[in-house]
């Protein structure tokens, strides 16, 4: 328990990237049903095996139920209530990013992802997505040189149509959830990478996903092949306007990986959280799964969820190829009201496989963070191993912390350990700090990132930095 | 001795200080003046109030002052939080360190360091020039530089923990140091290690206050003061054989001292 005298002092600051452009967008009407998906997928000029996928996808949703199994409080949300196309209007054929409407070039640049040929970053390329669409993607030629396809999903329907068709839904299939099912039905944008064989993707790639219409859902979809020897790290971030309304975002996101291949997922999520009253922010419900298809492959799953109303979603692996590796490396905060239900899935299917669990939960407010995982050892899985770790903690006395690890092993010959932890900051840590002189902002942050520390180290560099002041930032005015 | 010393303005007033914690009363009324350059011991049954002391004077928020005044270098302290009085010279050695996991001892002790240099208007440290202020003092108490890269006392003995509270003190260099029984836990060595330690980083301009339950402190350090506490005050204060003479006849002796007040 911690004084609430000193923490009154200290401003909170606001959420940083909740503008909105004001921009001119080109919206369809509100409401689902099988008009409107031919229309998305006209509108994407889309052949035919993609539109039956997606119609097929949809008389799948149709017939599923919501999930209730987490346990999550939240208004029951209107599917016929939400604008399932928006997309800022521009010229029909952009060839050039001097053709990008400035209004969006300068919204990505306040969100410090510049991407115009001068200030672009010069070590990552970047795909930038807002709403349903893709504005630019940075370096594709140099990418291009290397044989590395970066672009967004709907140009790699057009240009790309049998990666599409060979690969898409194979990881996650539309009938595997209700959100998933959605996603298949209505999916608008997203990222699309290809590594050939024996490629060291030569730069980080990235997406950023900006959320700017309130009334519209955000469905993206990416996938990421990477070939045999190939290696790539893909990076991942997200705001949103600040809404009195809640906004759905059901994304998608599959990767596979042949021999020896590796793919390294990492996300920073800031999705707008809602306010301190819980009104607004966004509804987060994404399924993200990496095939570990190929032997000695290795995906591994780096996240920082900081942001959404409700963050719902377990990045997982599949680990079919002999000796393939998964990982989970994961920070949870959450503030206010917030919810969280977050964890992995490791499947092992093939023999001697491996995979590592890093969960670290931090609950500071009236929020409720809890890790949900399982671990399975399939009959084939000889001599696999998992090791994983959950820890918790608690800042206040009012936030909640749980752990639900599921383990399930049909192999005798496999091995799974699991740790977990719960602790809270306490007021004789805090004065230790204080007492040295360190700031009581700075104390609690110095003991987060401490605690988050492992999860930290699997971060690419300039995303751990900002991990690091996004978790400080998040947690100001929250000790009390 | 004392007439030389009271040429220069005290360090640390403490005026008739009373305070509670969850409305029970743990101090009654309180006084204590340390000029500089003077060694001040307070020595009581525990319970007495001589941690709560400690710990209000560093500023801890589980403790109301209800009356009196602390001041520190002539201002009103009262209401500075814990981290304006470290960074302004008031250290307080801990009866427990605190266990911090996941924070790196070095990290901690060089945030701390430039927190306290930043007030001092001198210049913050980076990570090298920090390395070498560090191993100078690790000297001081005879500690191994592994130490630094271990979490902020975290699986330390109790006795490295004192010791690691005798290094911060040393890199802090403060007007005040208020050492909360550190001699408690140590053996005989690791005691002449830790009082050789504090007598290097003490000097004409410094003030200490040590709360110990026993001589064999005093021995190494000479008091030139010694106060009794009892049930939230001071009900003696004599010279260094006061403490001598306590050793001898123990805590009952000094309940006759109450019935006399």
């Amino acid at each position: 328990m911690v004084n609430e005298n000193l923490v009154k002092g200290v401003v909170k600051e606001p959420y940083k990237y909740g503008f909105v452009t004001d921009i001119e967008t080109e919206k369809i009407a509100k409401g689902l049903n099988e008009d409107v998906i031919r229309l998305i997928s006209r509108k994407k000029e889309e052949p035919k095996y993609l539109l039956d996928f997606r119609l097929k996808a949809f008389k799948k949703w149709q017939k599923m139920k919501e999930p209730d199994w987490a346990g999550l409080g939240y208004k029951q949300i209107d599917y016929q209530d939400i604008i399932y196309y928006s997309a800022p209007k521009q010229k029909e054929k952009i060839s050039s990013l001097d053709e990008v409407d400035p209004k969006l070039l300068e919204t990505f640049d306040k969100l410090g992802i510049p991407l115009t040929e001068q200030k672009k970053l010069t070590n990552v390329a970047v795909d930038a997505v807002f709403d349903s669409v893709s504005i630019a993607t940075t370096f594709r030629e140099e990418l291009a040189e290397h044989g590395v396809i970066f672009c967004s999903i709907s140009e790699a329907v057009k240009n790309h149509s049998d990666l599409i068709e060979k690969y898409l839904g194979t990881v996650v299939p539309a009938s595997d959830n209700y959100f998933a099912a959605l996603n298949s039905a209505v999916f608008s944008d997203g990222s699309f990478v290809y590594i050939p064989k024996g490629v060291t993707c030569p730069m980080d790639l990235s997406s950023y996903f900006r959320i700017n219409s309130g009334d519209s859902g955000q469905f993206e979809r990416t996938l990421i092949i990477a070939e045999e020897s190939s290696s790539v790290s893909y990076l991942e971030g997200c705001t949103a306007p600040m809404f009195d309304t809640n906004t759905l975002h059901a994304a998608v996101v599959e990767l596979i990986a042949l021999d020896d291949a590796s793919i390294k997922y990492s996300t920073v999520q800031n999705w707008y959280a809602g306010d301190e009253e819980g009104i607004g922010g966004i509804f987060n419900f994404v399924t993200k799964r990496g095939k570990c298809l190929g032997k000695r492959s290795k995906i591994s799953w780096s996240q920082v969820e900081t942001g959404s109303a409700i963050t719902w979603k377990y990045p997982s692996c599949l680990l079919l190829g002999e000796e393939s590796v998964g990982e989970f490396y994961s920070v949870a905060l959450t503030n206010n009201l917030q919810q969280a239900d977050t964890g992995t899935k490791m499947i092992h299917i093939g023999p001697k496989t491996k995979s590592t669990i890093v969960s670290k939960g931090i609950s500071a407010g009236n929020s409720k963070n809890s890790y949900r995982g399982l671990v399975k050892m399939g009959t084939k899985a000889k001599g696999s191993r998992n090791y994983s770790q959950c820890d918790s903690m608690l800042i206040g006395d009012q936030a909640s912390a749980n752990t639900f690890p599921y383990i399930k092993s049909q192999q005798p010959n496999s091995e799974i350990e699991h740790e977990a932890s719960t602790c809270r900051i306490s007021e004789d840590q805090l004065f230790y700090l204080q007492s040295r002189g360190i700031e009581f902002e700075e104390a609690v942050s110095m003991m987060v990132s401490g605690f988050c520390r492992d999860v930290f180290n699997q971060l690419p560099m300039e995303f751990a930095a900002e991990a690091d002041k996004l978790l400080a930032l998040k947690l100001e005015g929250s000790v009390g | 001795m004392q007439s030389q010393m009271k040429e220069s303005d005290p360090i640390l007033e403490v005026e008739n200080l009373s305070a509670s914690t969850d409305n029970l009363p743990i101090l009654k009324g309180v006084s204590l003046t340390v000029y500089p350059g003077e060694i001040h011991a307070i020595m009581g049954r525990n319970g007495c109030g001589k941690s709560t002391l400690s710990k209000i004077i560093a500023g801890h928020p589980s403790y109301n002052i209800t009356n009196g005044d602390i001041k520190f270098l002539g201002e009103n302290i009262n209401s500075l939080e814990p981290e304006e009085r470290a960074q302004s010279g008031i250290f307080l050695g801990f009866q427990y360190p605190i266990e911090i996991p996941g924070v790196s001892n070095l990290e901690f002790l060089r945030v701390s360091t430039n927190a306290r240099r930043k007030f001092l208007n001198k210049e913050e440290l980076d990570t090298f020039d920090f390395e070498e202020l560090v191993k100078e003092k690790l000297e001081i108490v005879k500690m191994d530089h592994a130490f630094l890269s271990r979490s902020v006392n975290q699986g330390f003995s109790g006795g490295e923990k004192k010791r690691n509270e005798i290094l911060q003190m040393a890199l802090l260099e403060p007007k005040i140091a208020i050492l909360d029984e550190t001699d408690s836990g140590l053996d005989i060595d690791a005691l002449r290690i830790v009082a050789s330690g504090i007598k290097k980083i003490s000097n004409e301009q410094t003030g200490i206050i040590l709360i110990t339950h026993y001589q064999r402190l005093l021995d190494e350090i000479e008091p030139n003061f010694v106060h009794v506490m009892s049930d939230g005050q001071i009900i003696k204060t004599g010279e260094s054989d006061l403490a001598l003479e306590l050793e001898k006849k123990g805590y009952e002796w000094t309940d006759n001292f109450i019935k006399e007040t």
